[in-house]
């Protein structure tokens, strides 16, 4: 299973990457990163395929996945 | 924070200067993602590789690795990138630049860049606008968009860069956006490893100032989604707009067999006993 960890001293609040994923893992959420504005949370990141999109299109570097992709 | 950042970034200095949403930090992670590749791979470690930027937002993008890195002048950045492979011919050198920065103050120089076919990457961000210094018209906004400089709609004819270079003779031309971040890599990638003038635009998104007026919206994601459907691969024939306004994206030209600048200084000071 894939381990998704969202850095709040890097994310800025674009939310690019609630609509690149494809499984729609990152949801809206109140919590708030260092830059002031609202971070995304994980939610079922059981349903993760290791696209690593959302490492590719977040501009800031704040998503890390960990693990291997299925094949 | 991404292991790759950890490896590549000078972690103390993040966050990145980028407003929320910019371009800029896709494009950093995609070269990022190509010297891990040539270096894992052995062909060429990233100790060899050398970044060259001039002013602009996207010249900020080097800034912050771990690598040689020289922040030069306003559109002097590829006269100081030819100055360096000269001297250090055995450094691998990626030149980052934007769109005002390339075309507009440093048009001659990417003329003459092109025409010497000499070994450098350039990286142009095209983001429509000037966006470090508030949105004014950059030469590659489109006609009737609105900004700050051309408040009733530009008038001027968009430069294409990449038909640009490839009329001069540069050796590798491609065209990718924020959106195609995998291929984006790879297009960088095989333009370090490539030995001639390797040019690689790549359409950008500045949310803050171009958002609304030049791209007709002001999210980031929603820019992309618009980059992907405004665009088509490029499969031969001329690189142009079709007829629905799409803009080629991809490997729009390749040429292997062109020589090489530092080839042809080598071949000239061996005639004159030299060498």
């Amino acid at each position: 299973m894939a381990e998704i960890t969202i850095d709040k001293a890097c994310c800025k609040g674009c939310n690019i990457c609630l609509s690149v994923c494809p499984k729609k893992i990152f949801v809206k959420s109140k919590k708030r990163n260092n830059y002031g504005t609202s971070m995304p949370d994980v939610k079922e990141p059981e349903k993760c395929v290791i696209c690593r999109m959302c490492e590719r299109l977040c501009p800031d570097g704040a998503i890390n996945v960990e693990g291997e992709r299925a094949k | 924070m991404n292991k790759l950042y950890e490896k590549y970034i000078k972690t103390e200095s993040l966050p990145t200067l980028f407003c929320p949403g910019c371009g800029n930090g896709i494009i950093q992670y995609a070269a990022i993602g190509a010297f891990e590749k040539l270096d894992s791979s052995g062909e060429i470690p990233s100790s060899d590789i050398a970044c060259v930027s001039g002013i602009g937002c996207s010249s900020w993008i080097p800034c912050y690795f771990k690598l040689d890195v020289m922040h030069t002048m306003h559109g002097r950045a590829l006269a100081f990138a030819e100055g360096l492979k000269l001297s250090r011919p055995e450094k691998k050198i990626v030149v980052f630049t934007g769109d005002g920065d390339c075309l507009a103050i440093g048009g001659n120089h990417l003329l003459h860049a092109a025409a010497r076919n000499i070994d450098l990457t350039v990286v142009m961000v095209n983001n429509y606008i000037y966006g470090m210094t508030g949105g004014q018209k950059s030469p590659t906004t489109p006609k009737e968009a609105v900004t700050k400089t051309s408040p009733f709609g530009c008038i001027d004819e968009p430069i294409d860069g990449c038909r640009l270079v490839t009329s001069l003779g540069a050796s590798y031309v491609a065209r990718w956006t924020t959106a195609h971040p995998a291929q984006l890599e790879k297009a960088i990638a095989e333009g370090i490893s490539h030995r001639g003038f390797s040019f690689i635009e790549v359409l950008s998104q500045c949310p803050v100032q171009a958002g609304k007026s030049v791209y007709g919206e002001k999210d980031p994601s929603k820019i992309m989604e618009g980059y992907k459907k405004n665009t088509y691969l490029f499969r031969g024939g001329e690189a142009k707009p079709d007829k629905d306004g799409r803009i080629p994206i991809g490997l729009l030209h390749r040429d292997d067999e062109a020589e090489e600048y530092l080839d042809k200084v080598e071949k000239k000071l061996k005639s004159q006993g030299l060498r």
